[in-house]
């Protein structure tokens, strides 16, 4: 190989100081820009959506019960701050309790399924078809059977949201390891050693995906139970809110109940990511940055 | 220094030359898949106290069925596998290719593994995991997960915890084959080092001539279609053995037996 003569490697051969290479150089600055680009394009461009939204309906004078301004959105979230929280609580409550019982749910089954194949086979079709089914096609039914409003709005949440929670964990608690497997085998565990030490924490980073799946799904499941099932009153939630403004044509208290249920729907995301990767950053290969 | 040639596969049994106590042996054992795969012919196989056995075959010669036979996770379809002190066979150790390591366990976690199954305290049983750790090099990574580990650490956390519950027998199915050859002899050198000091019996499947030569005292020569074996070959080179064994003439010359042997098995096959 020839080395080129040139200024750069003659200081390398020298050796004076470290030796930063055209690559090295190129890719510390990529790394640079990564690290800026990584939150200031999104929050640019948000700020510009923004913007843009604001500045074209004052230019084009567009009516505000045919598109409110941002800042007109924002003044109505405050103004309607007192009731606007009273229905969040409702739509959050009913959110996370559909959340929970999904997980219990859709977790305990799939624990149900990986101890016994039969129970699998036997209930499988029925969980499909739960699935499978729209939810709004059996709202009458539901409302007709169950006569509690909250229980059934939590009902038509669950549903919506325990369905990739059991899918996931199913499919995490069958793919452990076979070696492992074999190793429990060999060690003579128990069935509720080999759950609870081997299928449990290998079904765990499935599990939490099918959370975070779920977690946007029980949200939905709760703004549709509501605008299927109706109510009213001080217990009406975020939903019948949206639904509430629009029949009256008051399209910037419908932003603002809406802007509420995609910040719960946002925040739902970002704890049940944080939870994650508290859960899985000392091991698991999805929680890891590479260097 | 000599070295015998035992030819016929029923003679694996009888006395041995240091007349080691038997601990365990598979007599005449066949295994048969569905209904006409036969995985295992006529297996005999006496295991000693102290042996470290090694079985040799191309892939396909039923070398992992028996030792699948020998931890008790298959039955024979055919044949018994026998136990001298039953209490040996409740207490294996096993290393796999893999590491087959909890990925969501630090290192003394899964090397405390086979004693949690048993439901022994990690109190009680502190002192052994150390000792272990310190055996396999790997005192300071106790708290490490297995993801910061190289592959040979991780092969080494995996003997580990072979050993930790001082197992009689110990059960290895190609543990090396995917290291490096660097790291895998000094994993071979380690691994006769561990076992001069622990004394226990190690059977040891691979597909490597010189690893079997270099490791074992006793190489069993097996061949499939169905798979069976074919010859026994002894290495009586005393241990430890160094690099100084793996350069001799007699080292070359049971290689070149070995080697002999494994092809007329690969022959007994059509392709491969």
């Amino acid at each position: 190989m020839i080395t080129e003569d040139t200024a750069e490697n003659k200081a390398a051969l020298m050796g004076s100081g470290p030796v930063v290479d055209s690559e090295e150089a190129a890719r510390q600055r990529a790394k640079k820009v990564e690290k800026i680009a990584g939150f200031a394009l999104p929050i640019g461009l948000f700020v510009a959506l923004i913007g843009f939204w604001e500045y074209w309906v004052v230019a084009a004078e567009i009516p505000h019960y045919i598109l409110p301004s941002p800042s007109v959105i924002i003044a109505k979230l405050f103004e309607n701050l007192p009731s606007l929280s009273i229905s969040w609580w409702t739509t959050f409550k009913i959110t996370v309790g559909a959340l929970v019982l999904a997980m219990l749910g859709g977790g305990g089954l799939a624990v149900l399924f990986t101890q016994s194949r039969r129970i699998e086979q036997a209930l499988m079709p029925y969980v499909i078809v739960l699935q499978v089914t729209p939810i709004i096609a059996i709202a009458p039914l539901i409302f007709l059977y169950i006569d509690s409003h909250m229980v059934r709005v939590l009902f038509v949440a669950w549903i919506v949201a325990f369905f990739p929670i059991l899918s996931n964990s199913a499919l995490g608690l069958r793919s452990t390891d076979h070696n492992l497997n074999d190793l429990f085998t060999i060690y003579g565990a128990s069935r509720w050693q080999r759950l609870r030490f081997l299928q449990l924490p290998s079904a765990l980073p499935s599990f939490l995906g099918g959370m975070r799946i779920a977690g946007g799904l029980a949200l939905i499941g709760a703004v549709v139970a509501e605008f299927t099932m109706g109510s009213g009153g001080n217990a009406a939630g975020l939903a019948f809110r949206i639904l509430e403004a629009s029949y009256r044509l008051k399209v910037p208290d419908m932003f603002a109940a809406l802007v509420l249920v995609i910040l719960t729907g946002v925040a739902i995301y970002l704890i049940l990511a944080w939870v994650t990767w508290k859960l899985l950053h000392k091991w698991h290969e999805s929680a890891i940055t590479r260097e | 220094m000599a070295s015998e040639i035992m030819t016929s596969p029923a003679s694996a049994g009888g006395d041995t030359p240091n007349k080691r106590p038997l601990l365990a042996s598979l007599r005449h054992v066949d295994k048969v898949f569905g209904t006409d795969v036969v995985a295992l012919k006529d297996m005999s196989l006496d295991i000693h106290q102290g042996d470290f056995i090694s079985l040799l075959g191309p892939s396909g010669c039923g070398k992992s069925t028996a030792l699948r036979i020998i931890t008790g996770l298959m039955q024979p379809s055919r044949g018994k596998m026998h136990w001298e002190d039953p209490e040996a066979a409740n207490n294996l150790g096993v290393v796999f290719q893999e590491p087959t390591l909890m990925p969501w366990a630090t290192v003394e976690k899964n090397v405390y593994l086979p004693h949690k199954l048993k439901g022994t305290p990690k109190s009680r049983v502190q002192n052994d995991i150390d000792e272990v750790l310190e055996l396999v090099g790997l005192d300071k990574f106790a708290g490490a997960y297995p993801r910061e580990l190289s592959g040979g650490m991780k092969m080494r956390v995996s003997i580990a915890r072979a050993l930790a519950t001082r197992p009689r027998l110990i059960l290895m199915d190609e543990p090396f084959a995917a290291l490096d050859e660097i790291t895998r002899q000094k994993l071979n050198d380690d691994l006769l080092h561990l076992k001069s000091k622990i004394n226990c019996t190690v059977i040891f499947v691979t597909h490597s001539v010189f690893e079997s030569v270099f490791l074992s005292d006793r190489i069993v020569v097996m061949a499939r279609r169905p798979g069976r074996v074919i010859e026994e070959i002894r290495v009586d080179a005393p241990y430890p053995r160094d690099l100084e064994f793996r350069t001799s003439a007699e080292y070359g010359e049971i290689a070149r037996r070995t080697s002999d042997a494994l092809l007329s098995a690969i022959g007994d096959g059509d392709d491969h």
